[in-house]
């Protein structure tokens, strides 16, 4: 097993104004070049595990771990430095005047230098698919833009981590599979780590984890086939079965025996075939 | 809401003023607002006449938009005119009523204050239609770093002065849809005394601040994530550079300065 990337152990968190565990002694680990999905309702504590994480918030001592260093004050601007972070309001993250200029306020204040910044801002936005609209302000573009320009402002900074906080919500499908796919590609480059939380199954199944997150606790975590496939832990969550699923289970209550291991889109489509073949 | 002609708004374009550098726009313009002062006779206001009608036919914009910007303040300096000519003494006496009166000098003084007041409003607008509030911004922060040296903290206020640059159509945004929501319950904002109209806003006011002060907190949470120590040094994406036709502006300003006070002396 490869190092982990991530290592929180018995973290425990609650807010100041609550009365309740938000986080109750949660132990997990993510491996470098691994992708975590974190699914949970809301309220189950998803995002305050990703601040803490990023030390956002007060990380108790010797919780939590990212690349082996302690998540404290003291490391904080190193822990910074790895770790991308894409929150879900794409219009409360946008620093700059432009989408290049956005882009760009990671790589001032990490001082890279003027002549640099243009090619770097380059790559990051077609990552994203948003060279076009280098020069437009923000109030010109879509939410889903948005979210995209904050993704290659996250890219740019090259982090070892990605933490993606419900950061494509409000992409259409196409477009959230073409940016899902472009980070899927840095994490087989090994390249990235990446978190999301997230409540799409299509994002779910891209993932090499899955971890679901109930009431502070970790109550599974397994690969996305096994808690896809878990009809009523899926539904106690609110989350929605990938199509192929829903496909599978209507063709199993029309009486066709169907595997009953987790396919994805193309392994359905692939056995569907099969099955029609050989019935001809 | 966000159409609204505002006085001095950017209005985009690609004119020579548009070109040139923020800096040179920010200075030129105080120089000139000094430079009114020494115009003491008709030749140099002339000549700052015709030196501001240069800049205004340069910057391509139309003039119906540069009076636009000069109406709403027509009242303040016809206020100010009045009080000068009625309480200034010298030369003829027209009229008089106690301290009140109307004199020959007093009024050549008022032909040159509202003269004055019309150069120094102009040319500043000449400025703010041509400049984009972020190379404003821009042009501000390059202006103000000397200032770094008597511990003035010049990049936080030009940070802060991009971000609020930044969200002002967001807040615009916010404001209007508040105001539909608000519509939405029955609120009718557009009738009814000024009173109980300015009383109406409260509703739009208070979930306004709360937002804002929400999207506050997140955008320095977001700007700590990525990185961002108001105490340390930054580089700069967005370069100012000086041109060639930079100096050009500059000497004509020079050449200006040189033909007033020539002028001065007639």
């Amino acid at each position: 097993m490869k190092t982990a990337m991530i290592k929180i152990e018995n973290l425990n968190y609650k807010y100041a104004h609550q009365n309740k565990l938000t986080l109750n002694d949660l132990t997990l680990q993510v491996p470098a070049g691994q992708w975590l999905a974190i699914v949970g309702k809301n309220g189950s504590g998803k995002s305050t595990l990703a601040r803490l994480i990023d030390g956002l918030l007060e990380t108790p001592s010797k919780t939590i771990w990212v690349d082996g260093l302690e998540v404290n004050t003291e490391n904080i601007a190193t822990i910074h430095q790895k770790i991308g972070f894409v929150f879900q309001n794409p219009d409360n993250q946008f620093v700059g005047a432009t989408v290049a200029a956005d882009v760009a306020f990671g790589l001032e204040n990490r001082q890279v230098s003027s002549s640099e910044m243009p090619k770097v801002i380059e790559q990051a936005l077609t990552l994203v698919k948003m060279q076009a609209f280098r020069d437009r302000a923000p109030e010109q573009l879509s939410g889903g833009q948005k979210q995209r320009v904050a993704i290659a402002g996250a890219l740019a900074l090259k982090p070892q981590l990605l933490i993606l906080d419900e950061a494509t919500s409000m992409l259409d499908p196409e477009g959230r599979k073409d940016v899902l796919t472009q980070l899927a590609k840095l994490r087989d480059q090994g390249e990235l780590t990446i978190i999301s939380i997230t409540h799409d199954p299509d994002e779910v199944a891209l993932a090499d984890q899955v971890a679901v997150l109930d009431q502070g606790k970790i109550v599974k975590q397994a690969s996305p086939a096994v808690v896809l496939n878990d009809q009523s832990l899926i539904q106690r969550i609110g989350l929605v079965q990938p199509f192929s699923l829903m496909l599978r289970d209507q063709l199993k209550a029309r009486g066709i025996k169907v595997p009953t291991n987790y396919l994805g889109k193309g392994a359905l489509y692939e056995w569907i075939n099969q099955q029609l073949a050989t019935k001809a | 809401m966000n159409k609204k002609v505002l006085f001095g708004m950017y209005l985009p374009g690609t004119s020579l003023m548009h070109r040139l550098d923020p800096r040179l726009k920010i200075m030129g313009c105080f120089w000139l607002v000094i430079l009114v002062f020494f115009a003491n006779n008709l030749f140099t206001n002339g000549l700052m006449l015709i030196a501001l009608l240069g800049m205004v036919l340069l910057s391509q914009v139309a003039l119906k938009k540069y009076w636009l910007g000069i109406r709403p303040l027509m009242w303040i300096i016809l206020f100010t005119a009045v009080i000068q000519a009625f309480f200034s003494s010298g030369g003829h006496v027209y009229w008089q009523w106690g301290i009140i009166s109307l004199t020959s000098a007093g009024l050549v003084q008022v032909g040159f204050l509202i003269l004055r007041f019309f150069i120094i409003i102009t040319a500043s607008t000449v400025v703010t239609v041509t400049t984009t509030p972020l190379a404003m911004a821009d042009g501000i922060e390059a202006l103000m770093k000397p200032l770094k040296y008597l511990k003035v903290p010049v990049n936080q206020i030009a940070m802060m002065l991009s971000i609020a640059l930044r969200f002002v159509p967001t807040i615009m945004d916010e404001v209007s849809m508040i105001m539909n929501a608000q519509r939405a319950r029955g609120m009718d904002f557009n009738s009814g005394s000024l009173l109980t109209r300015a009383k109406r806003l409260v509703p739009v006011m208070i979930p306004l601040f709360v937002a804002s002060f929400k999207r506050a907190e997140e955008l320095a949470v977001a700007m700590e994530a990525r990185g961002y120590d108001p105490n340390q040094p930054r580089t700069k994406y967005r370069q100012l550079k000086w041109q060639k036709k930079d100096t050009g502006g500059m000497i004509s300003l020079i050449v200006l300065t040189g033909i007033l006070f020539l002028l001065r002396q007639l």
